[in-house]
């Protein structure tokens, strides 16, 4: 199909249509995150670093990333294997295992974190189970393991899927035909053609993973020391009215998700071009 | 060398991969949203009815809706031509707000409720001089619109822009040169094959609208009967001790996010386009 080439040289209202939609995103998007970098740092650079330095501020950091890098992990290996299963399986219940893919796309933070409770919590399903364990998973690190991992199920394997379907089976044909195992097939032909697919899904579930905050305030109840994380540990600093402590770990979160976007970016753009 | 123990090898292997997968969704999503539904249900449709029409409840749903759906038309609306520009138009910054418009999926949306009360808040330069004006924004139900067009910016330029990419200029083209005009060639050529994936678009964000916490629970004030939303309003049962009730109301708004996330999955299939 002919690609239509885009119009350079715009006359009037057609620069009133990117001004509009420049204006708009501008002023939605650009000044609050602005005003945010203003203010986090309207009491310099010291108060910042001095509040970002506070043992909980660290320790919810530090939570925050060991949760976001298992769901990396797991979410990563599931989300290839089935993304591979999605596309390349044909089985009775296929559509199933693709409607539940979205599945958590729909439902809110505070029930995904509810509905963990209603598991794990005093009186839930697996309650007593739990007890004769002696494990613990609400109000503990995994229930925000599980909750988050909820949360970002769907994206590395429907990135990864997507890549699958542009792909084909040609190359992992060619690859078994002259007697690669399953293994080789799969090392060295399938994972190097979805790469940039699967790069683009485990900066997704970072993001994802990262900023989670409903569904880990409701299963963990951000216990300083135990549970916080960094958005949960923002909320609480909110609600102590300690605005400087909120506003630095703000704007940390903040400069990570521009960087994860300048990832998403390029990406996206060698994912296109492949 | 035997191929037909090979063959068997590979097949249990498939099998094998194929059971992971569907263990690991099932105990991951299915057992959780089984829980949920379960306890929502507990006293059947009849206490599902009682829970979601109780005062403060019904009240918490009914400011979502609207809110939501004032957020749904101005996105469709600024998301089309959003979409428009950028694959319409060449112009300097272009690659910078095309990336502009993924900045809600990465940025946290608590972080963006904290952005927005620096912003518009009481103290701020800009908050002060709305609330002089008589428009306060912060803490008031137009905060929750506010947030709501900030975190669901990509939703609807992303449905769009693909469509447009593979619109055919040829068919433009031959309206003009039969001698539509610019008007005639929008409402009957172009704005067409748009619709279904701005539909679809404006769906799925009015969907992840329905379910918004981080950023609405720092701007809206949380005022009952005033600016407390759905969400939550389940967020508060919950820290009352009260998971049954918040797992109702949880059930009735899963339902009709599902019902929307089906909808537009419908038109979707129907219409071809690949939703983001």
């Amino acid at each position: 199909m002919p690609k239509r080439a885009r119009t350079r040289h715009l006359n009037i209202p057609q620069r009133a249509i990117v001004l509009a939609v420049a204006a708009y995103l501008g002023l939605l998007l650009v000044l609050p995150l602005g005003a945010m970098g203003v203010r986090a740092l309207a009491e310099g650079p010291g108060t910042l670093l001095a509040s970002l330095a506070q043992r909980e501020a660290l320790e919810g950091l530090l939570l925050t990333l060991i949760v976001a890098a298992i769901c990396v992990v797991f979410n990563g290996i599931f989300g290839i294997a089935g993304a591979l299963v999605l596309t390349r399986h044909r089985f009775l219940g296929r559509r199933v295992l693709d409607a539940l893919v979205d599945l958590p796309l729909a439902v809110s933070p505070v029930m995904t974190g509810l509905a963990f409770l209603l598991i794990f919590g005093r009186g839930g399903w697996l309650a007593s189970s739990l007890d004769l364990l002696g494990l613990k998973v609400t109000f503990a690190v995994p229930g925000l393991i599980l909750a988050t991992l909820f949360v970002t199920f769907p994206f590395t394997l429907r990135e990864v899927a997507y890549v699958l379907e542009e792909l084909g089976t040609d190359e992992d044909q060619a690859a078994t035909t002259l007697g690669a195992s399953p293994w080789q097939t799969f090392w060295l032909v399938t994972l190097p053609n979805i790469r940039f697919g699967l790069g683009y899904g485990i900066v997704l579930t970072l993001a994802r993973a990262l900023g989670e905050f409903g569904a880990v305030l409701v299963v963990g109840g951000a216990i300083s020391g135990r549970t916080q994380t960094a958005t949960t540990f923002i909320y609480n600093a909110l609600e102590e009215r300690q605005e400087p402590a909120a506003y630095s770990m703000a704007l940390v979160l903040a400069l990570v998700s521009v960087a994860l976007l300048v990832a998403i970016e390029w990406l996206k753009r060698r994912r296109g071009r492949e | 060398m035997s191929r037909p123990t090979e063959i068997a090898d590979v097949r249990r292997g498939r099998l094998a991969l194929r059971s992971g997968v569907l263990i690991y969704a099932a105990v991951l999503v299915v057992l959780p949203l089984g829980a949920l539904v379960q306890h929502g249900l507990v006293d059947g449709l009849a206490g599902l009815w009682r829970a979601a029409t109780a005062p403060v409840a019904a009240q918490a749903i009914l400011l979502t809706l609207w809110t939501a759906t004032l957020m749904a038309v101005v996105n469709a609306f600024m998301g089309t031509l959003t979409a428009w520009a950028l694959v319409r138009y060449e112009f300097t910054g272009r690659g910078l707000l095309s990336a502009l418009v993924d900045l809600p999926f990465a940025i946290p949306t608590l972080v963006t409720g904290v952005m927005l009360v620096i912003l518009l808040g009481p103290q701020s330069p800009l908050g002060g001089w709305l609330t002089a004006l008589g428009v306060p924004v912060i803490f008031a139900p137009l905060a929750i619109v506010v947030a709501l067009l900030f975190i669901t910016v990509p939703f609807v330029v992303r449905a769009v822009e693909p469509v447009l990419l593979e619109q055919d200029p040829a068919e433009e083209e031959a309206a003009r040169t039969l001698g539509a005009g610019t008007w005639t060639v929008f409402w009957r050529v172009l704005l067409p094959p748009l619709l279904p994936a701005i539909l679809s678009g404006t769906i799925r964000s009015f969907a992840r609208a329905l379910g918004e916490l981080g950023s609405v629970i720092v701007v809206s004030g949380n005022i009952p009967y005033r600016t407390l939303t759905a969400p939550i309003h389940i967020f508060g049962e919950i820290e009352s001790g009260q998971p049954g009730g918040a797992a109702a109301v949880s059930v009735v708004l899963l339902a009709l996010a599902l019902l929307l996330a089906f909808a537009a999955r419908g038109i979707e299939r129907i219409s071809g386009v690949h939703h983001a």
